[in-house]
C-alpha cells in the first residue's frame, strides 16, 4: 500500500495538468497508446499460448516514443524502425487485424505472413519496416530521407533504433553522411537502458547517447521518453529543421520497456525498484491524468475508449485466428518484381 | 561499326539511362570529382551535376544502405564499389536489406538498385584485392548477378540492369576496362538471364563468364589448330543461370569444361556441374571438368599468381582430358 501511495505522490509532482496541447491531441495520444498497450498485452498472452511464434519484442512502456512523434509529423513522412515494431504502425493507422494476422503468420497479415513480428510493413501509412539486424535500419532511414530530398519534397524520414544500435558502425557511417548531405531525417534512439541484457553502461564510456550525434555536429538532445508532450515538441523542432533543409537531428528518448527484450527474456538483469520507478511515470497514466484534470474527458468516456480498443483487439485476434496460412504456392512470390523469375527447383 | 573501351560502354549505359530517367543516380567513392577510380564515370559530374553523381566518404556499409533506402523510397540508385573486395563491409545491406525488402514486406516494397564495380584479380594486388564473389552473391535469392565479358554485352546488360526493378549485382574487371570492342551507336538492351554462345563448335563445350571468357576463347582458338572444335558459352548472368543454353550445348558436344576465376568450393562451376549431371547425364561422354583459381588466397608474386589462376594451358589440358586425349 505504501508503494501505491508513494507512486501517487510522485505522479502528482511530476505530471503537470497545465498544457499547451489541445484536447484532440490528448485524446489521440490516449487512444493510440491504449491500442498499442492492449494489443501487445494480448500478443504477449497469445505468445504464451504459442499462437504467436518466432521472436516477439514488446514495446510496453515505450508507447509515448511513437505516439508523441506521430502527432508531430505529417502523413507523408516516412517511418522506419528495428524489430520492436508493432506500435508505430498501429499508431499510424495500420489495421490491428493486419498486424495481428502477421504475428499469427497468416496470409492476411500486412506482410502476407512472410515477415512476422520483426517485419511489419505498411505502405499505406509510409511505415517502411520492421528491420531485424540491429542498426541496419539507420543507413536505410538516411537513404529514405535522401530520396525525399532528391525528389524535392518537404517530407522527412523518422528513423528509430534501440540503444544497442548506437554501437554499430552502420549508425556512425549513416550519421556522417546524413549530416554531410543535410538529409531530412530524424534519428531517434529509444534508450530503454538495455541492449537485450547488456546495460548501456556496459557497452561504452559514453552513457548519454545523444552525445554520439555531437561528434558529427548533429543537433542532438535528450528527451523524456515517457512524456508525449516532450517527445512531440522535440520531434516538431527536428522536423522544422529537416523541412528547412538544415538536415538531421538525433534525439535520445529516455524510456523503459516493462517487459524483457523478447518473450524469452525474464529480465533478471534489472531490479524491481527500477521497473517500478518507470511504471510510476507510465505514459498512458500520465496522459490520462492530464485529460481528467483538464476535463477533456470523463472517466466514463475514457472507459468507453478502453472498451472500444479492447473490442478492436479482440476482433483482431478473431480475424487472425480465422485467416488462412499462406498457400504453399506463395513461397515463390514477393521475392522478385520479375514475375517469371526462373528459380532453381531441385 | 565503331569500337569503344569497356569503361566507355559502361559510362554510355549509365549516362543514357540517367538522361532517360531522372530517378537514376550514381553514388560511390571517387565517382564524381576524381572522375572514377578507373575513369568509368569520367565526365559524368560535368553532365549531370553533383546532385546525381555523388562522391561518398569511404563508408561502404553506410552508402550501400543509403542506396537501398533510396531505392525502397522510389529512386533507382547505381552504387559503385571501387572493387567488390570492399563490398564485404557492406554485405549486410546487400543481403539483409536489398535482397530481403520484397520478401519481408510481402511485396509492398521493392529495391531497384544496381551495385557495380570490378571483381577478381587485377594483377599483383595480393590476397585482399584479388577475390571473386560472384558465387557468394549468386547464392542469395532476391538478387540478380551479371558478369559481362566484353564492351557490347557490358553496355546492353548494364542498361537492362538499371531498368530492372530488382536489385542487381553487376561485376566488371579492372583488367578489362581498357578492352575495346564493337558497340553500335544505336540503343540496345541485353536481357538479364540469357547466356550467349560466343563461339560455335562440335566437339566440346566450355562454359565461362566475365574475364575468364578471354581464357575460354583463347583456348578454343588454340585447339582449333588441332582440329578440335570448341563451343564457348558465355553465361553473362550467374543469377539466374541460363541452364537451357548450357544444356543445349552439352547435348550437342557431350563434353563440358567450366572455366571460372573464383575458388572451387561451392562455385558457379559446381552448380553447372550439378545441373549438367542432373539433366544431361545420358548425354555426357566424360565427367564434367572445371578450371578454377586454386584453393588458396591469391598471393603477390607473379609466379604464384600464374600457378593459381585459370589460364589457356590449364583449359586446353582440361579439354583434352574430357576428350580422352593426351595433353
Amino acid at each position: 500500500m505504501a508503494v501505491t501511495k508513494d507512486a501517487k505522490e510522485k505522479k502528482a509532482t511530476k505530471v503537470q495538468a497545465e498544457t499547451k496541447f489541445s484536447k484532440e491531441t490528448y485524446m489521440r495520444w490516449y487512444e493510440m497508446m491504449v491500442l498499442m498497450r492492449k494489443f501487445e498485452e494480448k500478443a504477449g498472452q497469445l505468445y504464451g499460448q504459442q499462437k504467436i511464434k518466432g521472436f516477439c519484442h514488446l514495446y510496453i512502456g515505450q508507447e509515448a516514443c511513437a505516439a508523441g512523434a506521430i502527432t508531430a509529423l505529417t502523413k507523408d513522412d516516412k517511418w522506419i524502425t528495428a524489430y520492436r515494431d508493432h506500435a508505430h504502425p498501429l499508431g499510424l493507422g495500420t489495421s490491428p487485424n493486419a498486424v495481428m494476422a502477421e504475428l499469427f503468420a497468416k496470409a492476411t497479415g500486412c506482410s502476407k505472413g512472410k515477415g512476422g513480428s520483426m517485419h511489419i510493413f505498411d505502405k499505406e501509412v509510409n511505415f517502411i519496416g520492421g528491420h531485424g539486424i540491429v542498426g541496419g535500419q539507420v543507413p536505410l532511414g538516411a537513404g529514405i530521407a535522401f530520396a525525399e530530398k532528391y525528389s524535392g519534397t518537404k517530407n522527412l524520414c523518422i528513423c528509430y533504433m534501440g540503444d544497442g544500435a548506437v554501437r554499430q558502425g552502420a549508425l556512425h557511417e549513416a550519421f556522417n553522411m546524413a549530416m554531410l548531405w543535410k538529409l531530412p531525417v530524424i534519428f531517434v534512439v529509444e534508450n530503454n537502458g538495455y541492449a537485450m541484457g547488456t546495460s548501456v553502461q556496459r557497452t561504452s564510456n559514453v552513457h548519454d547517447l545523444y552525445k554520439i550525434g555531437l561528434g558529427y555536429d548533429m543537433p542532438s538532445e535528450p528527451v523524456n521518453g515517457m512524456r508525449c508532450e516532450d517527445i512531440h515538441e522535440a520531434v516538431a523542432r527536428a522536423a522544422e529543421r529537416a523541412r528547412n533543409g538544415e538536415g538531421p537531428t538525433f534525439l535520445e528518448f529516455k524510456t523503459y520497456r516493462y517487459k524483457g527484450h523478447s518473450m524469452s527474456d525474464p529480465a533478471k538483469y534489472r531490479t524491481k525498484e527500477e521497473l517500478e520507478e518507470y511504471r510510476n511515470q507510465d505514459p498512458i497514466e500520465s496522459v490520462r491524468y492530464t485529460i481528467l484534470e483538464n476535463k477533456y474527458a470523463t472517466e466514463e468516456e475514457l472507459q468507453a475508449i478502453d472498451d472500444k480498443v479492447k473490442a478492436q483487439v479482440q476482433e483482431s485476434v478473431e480475424f487472425a485466428e480465422n485467416s488462412p496460412y499462406p498457400d504453399p504456392s506463395e513461397l515463390f512470390t514477393d521475392i522478385y518484381v520479375q514475375k517469371d523469375y526462373p528459380y532453381i527447383m531441385e | 561499326m565503331r569500337t569503344i573501351q569497356f569503361r566507355e560502354a559502361l559510362r554510355e549505359a549509365m549516362s543514357e539511362e540517367m538522361r532517360r530517367d531522372e530517378r537514376v543516380f550514381l553514388m560511390g567513392e571517387e565517382v564524381a570529382e576524381y572522375n572514377g577510380a578507373y575513369k568509368v564515370s569520367q565526365g559524368m559530374l560535368d553532365e549531370f551535376g553533383a546532385k546525381r553523381v555523388i562522391d561518398t566518404p569511404i563508408a561502404e556499409l553506410g552508402f550501400a544502405g543509403i542506396g537501398v533506402g533510396a531505392a525502397a523510397n522510389g529512386l533507382k540508385p547505381i552504387i559503385e564499389f571501387m572493387t567488390f573486395n570492399f563490398s564485404l563491409v557492406a554485405i549486410d545491406q546487400v543481403i539483409n536489406s536489398a535482397a530481403k525488402m520484397m520478401s519481408m514486406s510481402g511485396g509492398q516494397y521493392s529495391c531497384p538498385i544496381v551495385f557495380r564495380g570490378p571483381t577478381g584479380n587485377a594483377g599483383m594486388l595480393s590476397s585482399q584485392h584479388s577475390q571473386n564473389f560472384e558465387n557468394w552473391y549468386a547464392n542469395c535469392p532476391g538478387l540478380k548477378v551479371v558478369v559481362p565479358s566484353n564492351p557490347y554485352d557490358a553496355k546492353g546488360l548494364l542498361k537492362a540492369s538499371i531498368r530492372d526493378e530488382d536489385p542487381v549485382i553487376f561485376m566488371e574487371s579492372e583488367l578489362m576496362y581498357g578492352d575495346k570492342g564493337e558497340v553500335p551507336e544505336e540503343e540496345y538492351l541485353i536481357p538479364i538471364g540469357v547466356a550467349d554462345v560466343k563461339r560455335e563448335g562440335e566437339d566440346v563445350t566450355i562454359v565461362s563468364f566475365g574475364k575468364m571468357m578471354k581464357v575460354a576463347l583463347a583456348a578454343a582458338e588454340e585447339l582449333a589448330k588441332e582440329n578440335i572444335s570448341v563451343e564457348v558459352v558465355d553465361l553473362r548472368t550467374v543469377r539466374p543461370i541460363d541452364f537451357e543454353t548450357v544444356l543445349k550445348s552439352v547435348k550437342k558436344t557431350n563434353r563440358v569444361v567450366v572455366v571460372e576465376e573464383a575458388w572451387p568450393l561451392a562455385s558457379i562451376s559446381s552448380e553447372i556441374a550439378y545441373n549438367v549431371q542432373r539433366n544431361a547425364f545420358d548425354y555426357l561422354d566424360a565427367p564434367v571438368v572445371r578450371v578454377t583459381c586454386m584453393d588458396v588466397p591469391l598471393p603477390y608474386a607473379p609466379t604464384l599468381i600464374e600457378a593459381s589462376l585459370p589460364n589457356v594451358a590449364r583449359t586446353v589440358k582440361a579439354i583434352k582430358e574430357v576428350m580422352y586425349q593426351k595433353a
